[in-house]
């Protein structure tokens, strides 16, 4: 058989245990050995679940280990990786959860999966470094409107109608599970200033604020976002909390930036 | 609002924002004692807030306690023996800490009130 | 067509120079010591102790993030300790072209944290748009001895400097295979100038599984190319006809038929730099340390042997 056409039948089978074994793969007797074979498949899947239980150790607590990796299996038979680098694999995991029927009944559960997941990708983003605020003093006030400024790499929200960073929180190492008001929603900012990623809980407002500053929209529009949804938005106290966090890495003035 | 007064309020923020920023640096010239008490003070108000499931004003103590090995498992060149979970999902409930995550206004409620 | 364009300008290459690939800067060399995988768990007490370990060997893929902890750690680390950076997603085995993106990600790591060495495995992972997560085997025929060599000679020709590749563990067979797998990986020496990492603990598990005799591998394989040793632990299954079928783990200490093997090589190769590989149920630092530490002690033991 020609080495492509192996691969091809090889590479078939290990994602779909209704395929019989290929021809070819022998035992020391010179028999085909499904057993042997499903070493290769377990590898795989078992090793993908295990990545997903890595990365979502708050959704594996929630939903137990039975469920949590009936799940994962049925996320990774369907997604394996695009990329031999594994860093960033369960990128749709959280998509999965939501369209997934047996977890319907944990609504919160997409949002802490989400938490986790812009944790990850936090953890793994590009360095850059804050901005000094006095470098805004030197620009015109009438310019700032229209400024749009940069923000860290590392900056991610996850808007939630659950509570879903308390229910994250409860259910991280070290947390404790307690009943919580599933009508109280909450945002979350999560941000790798420097070498440990925080996560914060953010006003009524901070989420659109930020992520129109994320997508490049000037300070106005961001702000216009923001008071959409809270008449009473606290524009500078935001900026203030986003400079202090190091969230904010620099500005771009209609083209001139920084 | 009109968009003069909105600029006004951007053109004003950062100022704002600047002077709250110098005012925290001057915290540096207080006491450690002072400061711890402002510190602990904070973070009550920030715990209190979070319990309450509310906080209007600022984004509060960042939560941090997550280890390295925590961002996936990355990559091994390691096979496993740990036998692939054929389990059907559709079959199972979520059985882990979802039970204690009642609502305080019902028991066993896991919808969202209206 | 582009593979056998090539062949005759690696032989020009070769001829013109006595040392194909120029060994890595003396300051980057990786000692004849034992050295220790690197895992997240240990990052924290390793810059704390500084503990007097040969070197690290870590995944090139788990360091393939654009920032964050990972790097911050990695160059600390480096700042005191040789590197030896191992591969594991470069699918050398497959009947593809190699992944270019891939390659150069290599080389900008290596660029980075300059390791003294570099190696890969004896299998594939990719095929179509997909990447399986696992080493899997190849058959040892013509067919794959020129594919293997092509991207080896490409891998080296990029990199600008040796690999090593490893000899596999297998749970599998293939019927048409017409080499054995010491000669196979003879002939892609042969052929690419490449060096070996010998993975001991593979050598078992193949030996077991496939029922050859471990010492006889030994025997037939190219030792005087081997600059790396891995030693591992190993689980014992069964197949369907209750033949011993061992899985490579990396979840316990090195088995002590695996040492006997170590022993029995390192009595050809010399001293070499040996990694202990521990990557599931990772054990707390000195655990592991004493691993390594143990390999050193048979290294040296045998070094002052009576020739």
């Amino acid at each position: 058989m020609q080495l492509c056409e192996l691969q091809h039948e090889f590479a078939a089978a290990l994602l779909d245990p209704g395929r019989p074994t290929p021809a070819g793969l022998v035992g020391p007797d010179g028999v085909t050995s499904a057993r042997r074979f499903a070493v290769y498949r377990n590898n795989i899947v078992a090793g993908l679940v295990e990545t997903l239980r890595a990365a979502f150790p708050a959704v594996h607590r929630i939903v137990g280990a039975d469920f949590f990796f009936a799940m994962a299996r049925a996320y990774v038979v369907k997604n394996p990786p695009r990329s031999p680098v594994m860093l960033d694999y369960g990128a749709g995991f959280a998509d999965f959860i939501a369209r997934f029927e047996p977890a319907a009944t944990l609504p919160y559960l997409v949002d802490v999966a989400r938490i986790e997941r812009a944790w990850s990708e936090s953890y793994h983003a590009r360095e850059a470094i804050p901005i000094d605020p006095c470098e805004f003093s030197a620009i015109r006030p009438d310019r700032l409107p229209t400024m749009r400024l940069a923000v860290h790499p590392s900056l991610r929200v996850v808007r939630s109608r659950f509570p879903a960073l308390t229910i994250w929180q409860m259910n991280i190492e070290g947390g404790a599970p307690a009943p919580v008001d599933l009508s109280l929603g909450e945002n979350t900012l999560v941000l790798r200033p420097g070498s440990e990623v925080e996560v914060r809980l953010i006003p009524k407002g901070s989420a659109e604020f930020t992520e129109a500053l994320i997508e490049k929209r000037p300070v106005l529009k961001a702000l216009e976002a923001a008071l959409m949804v809270n008449s009473g938005f606290d524009l500078a106290g935001n900026l203030f909390d986003l400079i202090k966090a190091g969230a904010l890495t620099g500005y771009d003035l209609a083209g001139a930036a920084r | 609002m009109s968009n003069p007064t909105l600029s006004a309020m951007v053109g004003g923020a950062f100022a704002v924002a600047f002077g709250s920023l110098a005012a925290t640096s001057a915290a540096a010239q207080m006491s450690k004692g002072d400061m711890e008490k402002m510190m602990k003070e904070k973070q009550a108000m920030t715990m209190k807030a979070m319990a309450g499931g509310k906080m209007e004003k600022c984004f509060g103590v960042a939560l941090k306690g997550q280890n390295d090995c925590y961002a996936g498992a990355g990559t091994t060149c390691a096979g496993t023996s740990h036998a692939d979970y054929q389990g059907n999902a559709f079959k199972l409930e979520p059985k882990g800490t979802c039970t204690t995550m009642n609502t305080p206004n019902g028991h066993g409620s896991l919808t969202p009130k209206a | 067509m582009t593979g056998r364009a090539a062949r005759p300008l690696r032989f020009l290459h070769f001829a013109e120079s006595a040392v194909p690939f120029p060994p890595s800067q003396s300051q980057d060399r990786v000692p004849p010591r034992g050295g220790v995988g690197l895992k997240a768990e240990h990052y924290r007490t390793i810059i704390e102790t500084l503990p007097d370990v040969g070197f690290f060997e870590v995944h090139a893929e788990n360091y393939m993030g654009a920032g964050g902890p990972p790097h911050r750690y990695l160059s600390a680390i480096r700042e005191r300790y040789r590197l030896s950076l191992h591969g594991v997603g470069l699918s050398i085995g497959a009947d593809r072209p190699l992944d270019r993106d891939h390659l150069q990600r290599l080389a900008q790591l290596i660029d980075r944290y300059r390791p003294g060495l570099f190696s890969e495995h004896l299998a594939w992972s990719s095929h179509g748009a997909s990447f399986f997560n696992d080493l899997l085997p190849i058959p040892y025929t013509n067919a794959s001895l020129v594919r293997v060599a092509d991207h080896i000679d490409e891998v080296q020709a990029a990199l600008g400097r040796q690999m090593l590749l490893e000899n596999p563990s297998t749970y599998v067979a293939f019927a048409e295979s017409s080499y054995s797998e010491t000669d196979f990986i003879a002939e892609v020496v042969r052929r690419t100038g490449c060096g070996l990492l010998l993975d001991v603990n593979n050598v078992y598990i193949a030996c077991t599984n496939q029922q050859w005799d471990p010492v006889a591998y030994l025997e037939g394989f190219p030792l005087q190319h081997v600059r790396e040793i891995h030693l591992a632990g190993y689980t014992s299954e069964a197949d369907e006809k209750g033949r011993r079928l061992l899985i490579d783990t990396h979840d316990r200490p090195v088995a002590e038929i695996v040492w006997f093997l170590f022993a029995r090589a390192v009595r050809r190769t010399g001293a070499v730099p040996t990694l202990i590989e521990w990557d599931k149920d990772v054990p707390a630092w000195p655990d592991l340390k004493r691993e390594a530490e143990r390999a050193e002690a048979v290294m040296r033991f045998v070094g002052s042997e009576a020739a």
